[in-house]
């Protein structure tokens, strides 16, 4: 534990250990925007082990037809609360915690325009998603014995209703993610205030790092598509509690206007998380090719049409909703039209790798099975897009499949490739090379021998939350196999787990600029004191590292 | 090069799609994969044509990128002995970018043509007259079948004639929810449309050959979603008259079966089962009417053998948890004449 204490203590001009209890009071009050990324990090990745068990536990149940281990009530809940958890309690937090402490350091910044709003978004996201697991003792109030909710992630209207949900498990599900998506909304419009307003000198946003620009476009989306979210769940608590009816469809409410709200929010929710991490690779991708980012220009205007298109595509989740023909197809046309500049950015980064030096370190690895996992997630997206072959599909493990390429194969891999790379500005060490191969080659192979086979579920008319199926139906196999691959994941985490651990313990020194990076974060120390630089940096082009390591041949002239 | 390159993607994907539809025959033990791949009816055979066009397309794309990628990687490492030079950096290129903006866009407008033209194949077919109507209206868990027409009404079971494509006798399918969302989907048939309460759906089949097609609701609708599985028996077209007259027929009801009908009457299963002639003409439960004219019960979680019906009336939970209708705490001896009652209404 001494690196902590290390970062904890460090800038305080003092070495010495502090009582224990002094140093929890330091971070329960902190306001640091690095203390604040650390716990935000933490705490997602705790929420991540959490949500793997519940995976690991439906996939027991179904890794042969027939099996009674998980009951279905449970099931039905542990469905529920992983996706949830994956979305609001592990994506959410990871990417902006990430961006809490980046975005300052990229642009030589001191703090967040808003520290206080930053701790009072932390402690909004980790006392929500508290309140979302209190629900397994509390669900049910006075009714009796506790339960988590059981009407997925996505809470279709009228499931919620009294009628069919009593007691209070779905009162927990709406509530904890009112709160978080508080936070959420105030640290994205800090964000946003930051990257516009506390820029070093000459950080013009024509020199923004690629990572500060899509993370400014992803606090843009957060603002405007959370909050139909939350006013959705008002709506919903008024129809639990007050006896109103917009969802109710016994007297008259709507069932589809639920899903509008919920996928105009949950779709530009997808770019939210995936963009985040189209923003790491746009960082380690250079760095290990030894190459300037090919067309910054066109990347940044990329992640721009991204997020604009994102807020037109939400009713492509809703195509067997009945909504009609014309609709559906303008719908299938943004949707088609959003994977253009989605495309553009995999071949800017592999015309980043091209003609460059590539350096195979653990980060970059992440990022190359990124590319192949996204380009999967990427196309089956597209099939998605056409209407009739999602009539068939959607639903159905196929979606599952999808999905799952998109937000671990392509999100999950770039967040420990984030890890990985920005591990040693946080601590001061290094992990481990070898573990981190170790971590990657499982997490690879697990990850694709579990998910791969559940685009031939899909295909062969298996439904999604389902606890069991029959034997006739020929899904036995590939379930098997599927289930089998969480052994491979569970293998990587370990790995995962043991590689931070012992760099904590005894990882190598990392130095300032362990990568020879060119962004601002890795001029200051590691990890950087609480006022992050001694003299607020100058710089003069998008890599002033880059500049300074190369005064013969700086970037100005280029850009 | 790229006569190579598409004869292994056929390959990859023949194979591919060999290992996803490996039988289609029905009966019992026998393995019936409701695949997307061995279509019965114009919807699903439409689907697959363009699944087809889109497999290929994006297969294209992903050799292409993918190779590119590859390339990269292998071609570009980082070589023992390397000086430890900075490569030349490369800034962009207005033509380069520029290509791969209007190649994807091209290939985009060309797949919302084609989608479009399915879409509207598919969605936008009017009713002739020679079509049969159904309503199915999803419940918790189970499905009910009407036939307005015919003045037929059964449950998890809908019979069909097959449909000549030279003279089409389609289905039209009237969807309603007296609950929650459902899905139906019969994958061999056709793709899904939700069972959405308080909004009407409709969604028609032509199935062109006669045998059984499983599906399932495909939208979670609670408990026991998963216990909620159809059949779709397709008929020629005398088998499914005969079949027709028979559901019409009411209920039996002679000398024979007097004391269970009247027993059965007593009890609260009126409440939610109907039984046509009879004093039970409750709606929350699927029609007994023709009860043993089913292959399985408990909305296709089990078979319709005695024995199991005998189980579900004095337990349903055990055969299916949590199904809404609730132990019925009969006498052993009123329990085997509520049986042999249900066992007569063939």
């Amino acid at each position: 534990m001494s690196v902590l204490a290390d970062t904890m203590a460090s800038g305080r001009g003092a070495g010495a250990h502090r009582p224990w209890l002094a140093v929890l009071h330091d971070w329960v009050v902190t306001v640091d925007h690095k203390r604040l990324g650390v716990m935000y990090v933490v705490s997602g990745l705790v929420f991540l082990a959490v949500a793997g068990l519940e995976a690991s536990a439906m996939r027991v149940q179904l890794a042969w037809s027939g099996l009674h281990i998980v009951p279905p009530a449970t099931f039905n809940q542990l469905f529920t609360m992983h996706g949830t958890t994956m979305v609001f309690l592990v994506g959410i937090p990871i990417v902006f915690g990430f961006a809490n402490y980046l975005v300052p350091l990229m642009i030589g910044a001191r703090d967040l325009a808003f520290p206080r709003l930053n701790a009072f978004g932390f402690w909004a996201f980790l006392f929500g998603g508290l309140l979302l697991y209190f629900s397994v003792l509390g669900g049910e109030g006075l009714y009796g014995g506790g339960s988590a909710p059981a009407v997925g992630w996505f809470a279709y209207a009228p499931l919620t209703g009294r009628a069919f949900s009593p007691g209070n498990s779905t009162d927990y599900w709406n509530l904890s993610i009112l709160v978080m998506g508080f936070g959420t909304v105030a640290t994205s419009i800090n964000l946003i205030v930051t990257t516009l307003v506390m820029r070093c000198p000459g950080m013009t946003l024509g020199r923004l790092p690629v990572y500060v620009w899509m993370m400014l476009v992803v606090s843009g989306m957060t603002v405007i598509a959370l909050p139909p979210l939350s006013a959705a769940q008002i709506m919903l608590l008024l129809d639990r509690f007050l006896g109103a009816h917009f969802f109710d469809t016994q007297a008259g409410g709507s069932a589809v206007m639920w899903q509008h709200f919920f996928w105009f929010f949950g779709h530009p929710e997808v770019y939210i998380l995936m963009v985040p991490g189209f923003a790491f690779v746009s960082e380690i991708i250079p760095v290990f090719s030894r190459k300037v980012i090919f067309g910054y220009p066109m990347v940044v205007a990329a992640s721009m049409a991204i997020g604009l298109l994102s807020m037109s595509v939400w009713a492509h989740h809703m195509f067997a909703v009945g909504m009609g023909a014309p609709l559906n197809a303008a719908f299938a046309a943004s949707t088609m039209l959003i994977a253009v500049p989605t495309g553009i950015k995999i071949f800017n980064w592999v015309a980043t790798m091209y003609g460059g030096r590539i350096r195979f370190a653990t980060p970059m690895l992440f990022a190359c099975a990124f590319i192949f996992q996204f380009l999967c997630a990427g196309l089956t997206g597209i099939m998605l897009a056409v209407v009739p072959f999602n009539w068939q599909v959607t639903d159905s493990y196929f979606v599952v499949a999808h999905f799952h390429y998109v937000l671990v194969g392509s999100l999950v891999f770039t967040i420990f490739g984030a890890i990985y790379y920005w591990f040693p500005k946080v601590t001061g060490r290094l992990l481990s090379e070898r573990l981190g191969r170790w971590h990657f080659w499982l997490f690879v192979v697990g990850f694709n021998v579990t998910f791969l086979p559940m685009h031939w579920l899909g295909m062969m008319g298996m439904p999604r939350r389902i606890y069991t199926y029959p034997a006739d139906r020929g899904w036995d196999f590939w379930n098997l196999v599927a289930s089998l691959g969480v052994l491979f994941q569970g293998a990587a985490i370990l790995v995962f787990l043991v590689n931070v651990v012992l760099a904590l313990r005894r990882g190598e020194r990392a130095g300032n600029d362990p990568w020879d990076a060119w962004t601002l974060e890795w001029s200051t120390g590691s990890p950087p004191p609480p006022y992050n630089f001694e003299t607020v940096p100058a710089v003069g082009s998008r890599r002033p590292l880059w500049d300074l390591k190369h005064p013969d041949d700086p970037d100005g002239p280029h850009e | 090069m790229l006569r190579l390159a598409c004869r292994v993607l056929l390959l990859a994907t023949t194979a591919t799609i060999f290992t996803i539809s490996p039988a289609t025959a029905g009966g019992n033990g026998v393995t019936q994969t409701p695949s997307i791949f061995a279509p019965a009816a114009t919807p699903a055979y439409a689907t697959r044509e363009l699944t087809w066009i889109v497999f290929v397309i994006t297969g294209a794309i992903f050799l292409v990128v993918a190779g590119l990628t590859v390339y990269a990687i292998m071609r570009f490492r980082r070589r023992q002995g390397d000086d430890g030079r900075e490569p030349p950096q490369v800034y962009g290129s207005l033509q380069i970018e520029l290509a791969w903006t209007v190649v994807p866009i091209l290939i985009v407008v060309v797949l919302f043509l084609v989608t479009t033209r399915y879409i509207f194949a598919i969605e936008g077919r009017p009713p002739v007259p020679e079509a049969l109507e159904v309503t199915i209206v999803g419940h918790q868990w189970w499905w009910e079948i009407r036939y307005p027409k015919l003045g037929i009404v059964t449950a998890n079971e809908l019979h069909v004639p097959v449909s000549d494509p030279a003279h089409p006798t389609p289905t039209f399918i009237t969807l309603q929810s007296a609950d929650v969302i459902h899905s139906f989907w019969i994958p061999q048939l056709a793709g899904k449309m939700d069972v959405v309460p308080n909004k009407t759906n409709r969604i028609w089949i032509d199935p062109q050959k006669a045998g059984g097609y499983v599906g399932q609701c495909a939208e979670f609708c609670g408990l026991q979603h998963a216990g909620m599985l159809l059949i779709v028996a397709v008929q020629s077209k005398e088998d499914f008259a005969k079949w027709a007259a028979q559901q019409r027929a009411p209920a039996r009801n002679d000398a024979e079966v007097q004391a269970g009908r009247e027993l059965f009457s007593s009890l609260s299963c009126i409440n939610c089962h109907a039984v046509r002639g009879t004093a039970a003409n409750g709606l929350f439960g699927p029609d007994l009417t023709h009860l043993m004219s089913r292959s399985t019960i408990g909305a296709g979680v089990i078979q319709n053998t005695p024995e199991n019906i005998r189980s579900w009336i004095d337990d349903p939970a055990s055969l299916k948890p949590g199904a809404l209708m609730p132990a019925m705490k009969l006498s052993r001896e009123d329990l085997d004449k509520v049986t042999a009652y249900l066992l007569a209404l063939r």
